[in-house]
């Protein structure tokens, strides 16, 4: 297993507004093995969702590419790509406005098979929509209801069994628990790791959560303001978290236990746009171990032990 | 696993026979429901369907060239009376059969002029939401600029300028209200073209065509719906003004607008034979207008049924 | 004995919409104490925000119905003053705080000018100068330099935003602050500046308040007492040690603990509560967590369990209604 089932080189991802050129991504470049979770953490504005869309191809790319089982998806054609998009699916954060509110669930299940037409006969679609309730525990009486009329952990199932309608090898799952209740939270992280066993799915989770990223990733990027900061695996980074981002993330999560119950570690300042970024770390700013080297360009991620690459000038003066 | 299985399979009947074990309720049906609690709606609907059969059937018990066209000069200006139950006017003819085949030229001149609005408002609001950008611009533009000609004022123009036949009628009041349709039609694509299961169906690699169709006007379905209502109350304001100034049906088809024209010099002596095709209008809008906010009220798929 | 603050009795409060009747609030029995702080823990529709809104009788119009209980801030009985009196106290003794910063702040007003709008409403007295160094006090109080002040909210963060919107609250020393889950729409980093000034606050003025949240991560952070619903009732309660440490605890508070992913250690599965809450359009007679609950007794499905307290520590369950009670702490032996 050489090739990683998604690789992004260089991708970067700009939005021209009014304020000037808005660096949601800015040269990520991740990796994720087949039956993998890579877990991508990050505050409001970091970039993750956008990095989502990119690697699926729902936005385009300013530059770089992306990369499935080797192959360059950016240079496809429509129909190729259409074609395509049986492989890589994506379940949403907000399983109200996810779904849509004018069809039946087995009409929303059935859709992306009837749109690929990879089943035509009424009856067998209808058998697959079942087959894919079962696997996501819904209950056959459901088949007919409108997503209003259940609650937020079965709609969320319905999304799950949505992106699986196809078959995919791989689905970017965009917050896909930070709207539910702790209690059904676990039961859809649970559902999902079940599916990943059995189905051999891989999976990029973008979370804000850090504890929910934590228990189901195998390896974490951390990303602020459209770069990632520090990418490991899941026990070396919460093991030897290097990063001052991440130091401070991991800082701020209120445990709940009496055990950790301690003055709180603060870092300053408040998450900015990544509008006309200067050059240099964007960290800085915020760091308490900032220096003037921080503000020099030409950061990059380092390998700083096997497996463990962080881009913060403390571990680069080797380098320089 | 345990907990993937909600309910365990007992029986392994076909899927189509699933599904229909579990048809419930349609959502057409629910939004009836909704409908039918609304009483000032129901009371609208009611209004208007009774109005409808009366107009429709008008040729069962009504002879149109007897009672509505012919001059019967012995018996002009009576009151109204069991036999002429809104009087007679000047020509002798029973004002009710005049304002009931009336009701056939403005409920259908209504009924055309919404469709003829509708399909060109929702073919220019749905691109121009869904393209965005130069189309959105370019397109709304142009409906600004007829936006700004008041919307009796076009229709006159037009009227003016084809002659005066139902047709042209049609045609200038479906163009003089599609900007306003587009209108509503853009902001309600607008507002569900940002909603994440379009771009769910994105990621599966949906057509254009399908998204807009399948996905997007069945969501934007409410306002336009409500805003339809609404048109053809405007249109039989509108078609009765023109005819009010002799611009739209003349004499001696019946018509409200003509009618009420006819009845202005004679308004001292016999007021009735303008209150009758007056509140004929006012009620065939009241009602489409009540039917509109009922349906506003009862197509919101996310209150509780 | 400590002196109670608020002391809510037997509160019941339903929605009455056009077709349902939703019990909210089946009984809820609450206390805070002078200067403590209670976490209010529970799941949507627990009914933790219906609590809040009975205290500031800010229920929805024609909709929500206080049914019967008491609620005594400092021995006087809210739900006898006339709507008069309680505006008074609004704002003034009792303020709250609310989930969503961007929509708590009124868009065209700078946000000095909404700081001296409280300070001015209740107290009519002070001149326009005391006014003045006040509002800059309180900025400067949460963190905010007070040559801010005649800056408009959208010029704010969602962290600088929640800062104000907890001046504002805090504008006239309230003895009972509100927080309703106030961190929640915050980004990590940001809650845990949010919290520590909260903390620093807390201790500097004394005030008491009630921190409704979902999170068991900023009650343990934060709180002196932990109060959990469930379907509209206070399930368990207990000082923090009570909650944290303790080893008894009402089946739900253990299933609530038990679908948290533990970030100290690594688990392979979660373990979720199975089912939903419970309808409150239709409640189940006597335990409203025994369909859920994986101890459920014959007596549950029929019996509401009455509260079993021990010292500070109230659970309401009957597998502790027994001869036996609430076991003492150091005995450790887990349900």
């Amino acid at each position: 297993m050489d090739v990683p089932l998604i690789q992004t080189k260089n991708l970067k991802k700009y939005f021209n507004n009014k304020t000037g050129s808005l660096h949601a991504v800015d040269g990520v470049n991740i990796s994720i093995n087949e039956g993998e979770t890579l877990g991508v953490v990050g505050e409001s504005g970091c970039g993750k969702s956008t990095l989502g869309r990119v690697v699926l191809r729902l936005l385009e790319p300013t530059d770089g590419e992306v990369l499935f089982a080797g192959e360059s998806i950016l240079s496809y054609n429509r129909k190729k790509m259409k074609d395509m998009r049986k492989q890589m699916q994506i379940i949403f954060q907000d399983p109200f406005a996810s779904l849509n509110p004018r069809m039946t669930l087995s009409e929303i299940i059935a859709e992306p098979i009837k749109v690929c037409k990879v089943l035509t006969k009424k009856k067998d679609i209808l058998e697959r929509v079942f087959e894919l309730m079962k696997t996501v525990g819904l209950a056959e009486r459901f088949v007919n209801t409108y997503p209003h009329e259940l609650d937020g952990g079965r709609r969320q199932r319905i999304g799950v069994a949505r992106a699986l309608a196809l078959n995919p090898q791989f689905i970017v799952c965009d917050e896909p628990v930070s709207a539910l209740d702790v209690s059904i939270q676990a039961q859809i992280l649970n559902l999902m790791m079940d599916l990943q066993d059995s189905l051999g799915l891989t999976y990029m989770f973008i979370s804000h959560d850090l504890s929910v990223v934590k228990h189901i990733s195998a390896h974490i990027a951390v990303m602020y303001l459209g770069q990632c900061v520090e990418m490991a695996a899941t026990d070396q980074l919460f093991e030897n978290p290097s990063h001052p981002y991440t130091r401070a993330l991991l800082d701020a999560i209120p445990i709940p236990s009496l055990k950790h119950r301690k003055e709180i570690n603060v870092i300053q300042g408040e998450v900015t746009s990544p509008i006309n970024p200067k050059p240099g770390c964007r960290f800085a700013p915020r760091c308490p171990q900032v220096s003037s080297d921080c503000l020099l360009p030409g950061l990059s991620l380092q390998e700083i032990e096997p497996d463990h690459f962080v881009a913060c000038t403390l571990y680069q003066e080797q380098e320089r | 696993m345990t907990e993937l299985n909600e309910e365990a399979l007992v029986t392994k009947p076909s899927a189509l026979a699933k599904v229909d074990q579990f048809r419930k309720k349609s959502q057409f049906k629910a939004v009836w429901i909704r409908f039918q609690r609304n009483r000032l709606g129901m009371f609208g609907l009611v209004l208007f369907l009774l109005m409808i059969t009366a107009v429709l059937g008008a040729d069962l018990y009504l002879d149109y060239e007897g009672q509505a066209i012919s001059h019967n000069l012995s018996v002009r200006f009576q009151s109204p009376s069991l036999k002429h139950f809104f009087g007679t006017d000047q020509f002798g003819r029973d004002v009710l059969a005049r304002i009931i085949y009336g009701g056939r030229i403005s409920m259908f001149v209504g009924m055309a002029t919404v469709c003829v609005s509708l399909t060109a408002g929702s073919l220019i609001g749905a691109t121009a939401a869904y393209y965005g950008g130069k189309v959105d611009n370019t397109l709304m533009r142009i409906m600004d600029i007829f936006l700004a000609i008041p919307s009796t004022l076009m229709a006159i123009t037009i009227v003016a300028a084809l002659g005066s036949s139902i047709f042209n009628l049609i045609l200038a009041m479906g163009i003089s209200q599609t900007p306003r349709m587009s209108r509503i039609v853009r902001s309600s694509v607008l507002s569900v073209k940002g909603q994440e299961y379009i771009e769910a169906a994105r990621a599966c690699g949906t057509s254009d065509q399908r998204i807009i169709f399948r996905h997007i006007l069945p969501n934007a379905m409410g306002p336009i719906l409500v805003q339809v209502t609404q048109t053809v109350a405007r249109s039989v304001i509108t078609i009765s003004s023109l005819s009010f100034i002799g611009l739209g049906v003349s004499e001696p088809t019946p018509e409200w607008g003509s009618m009420l024209s006819e009845a202005k010099s004679q308004l001292r002596y016999y007021p009735y034979l303008a209150i009758s095709p007056g509140v004929a209008i006012v009620m065939t809008v009241m009602s489409l207008t009540l039917v509109g906010d009922g349906l506003r009220d009862a197509l919101d798929p996310r209150l509780k049924n | 004995m400590r002196q109670n603050l608020l002391e809510i009795k037997d509160l019941h409060v339903m929605y009455r919409t056009d077709d349902d009747q939703i019990y909210a609030l089946n009984g809820v029995n609450l206390k805070v104490e002078l200067g403590k702080t209670l976490g209010l823990v529970g799941e949507t529709g627990a009914g933790k925000t219906t609590t809040a809104l009975s205290i500031m009788r800010l229920l929805p119009d024609r909709v929500g119905f206080i049914q019967r209980g008491e609620i005594y801030l400092a021995g006087q009985n809210l739900l006898k003053l006339s709507e008069g009196e309680m505006r008074l106290l609004r704002g003034n003794e009792i303020s709250m705080i609310f989930q969503d910063p961007m929509t708590s702040l009124n868009p065209i007003h700078t946000v000095g000018k909404q700081i001296a709008e409280v300070l001015e409403l209740h107290n009519p007295e002070l001149k326009k100068g005391m006014i003045e160094a006040k509002v800059d006090e309180l900025m400067e109080m949460v963190g905010i330099p007070a040559d801010r002040k005649g800056e408009y909210p959208h010029q704010f963060s969602g962290g600088m935003k929640q800062r104000i919107v907890i001046a504002m609250a805090l504008a006239c020393n309230p003895k009972l602050l509100l927080a309703d889950e106030p961190t929640t729409a915050l980004d990590v980093t940001i809650q845990a500046q949010v919290l520590k000034m909260m903390n620093k606050l807390k201790e500097k003025l004394k005030t008491s308040m009630i921190l409704i949240t979902h999170d068991l991560g900023v009650v343990a952070q934060i709180c002196d007492a932990v109060a959990i619903m469930y379907a509209g009732e206070i399930i368990e309660m207990g000082t923090v040690e009570d909650i944290f440490n303790n080893q008894q605890h009402h089946p739900y508070t253990v299933a609530l603990f038990g679908s948290i992913p533990d970030m100290t250690q690594k688990t392979d599965r979660l373990n979720p509560i199975a089912g939903l809450m419970p309808d409150p359009a239709s409640l189940p007679p006597g335990c409203r967590f025994a369909e859920r609950c994986p101890h459920c007794l014959e007596i549950c499905r029929t019996t509401s369990p009455r509260v079993v307290s021990k010292q500070s520590h109230q659970i309401k369950c009957h597998l502790f209604t027994g001869a036996e009670g609430l076991r003492d702490q150091d005995q450790k032996t887990r349900i």
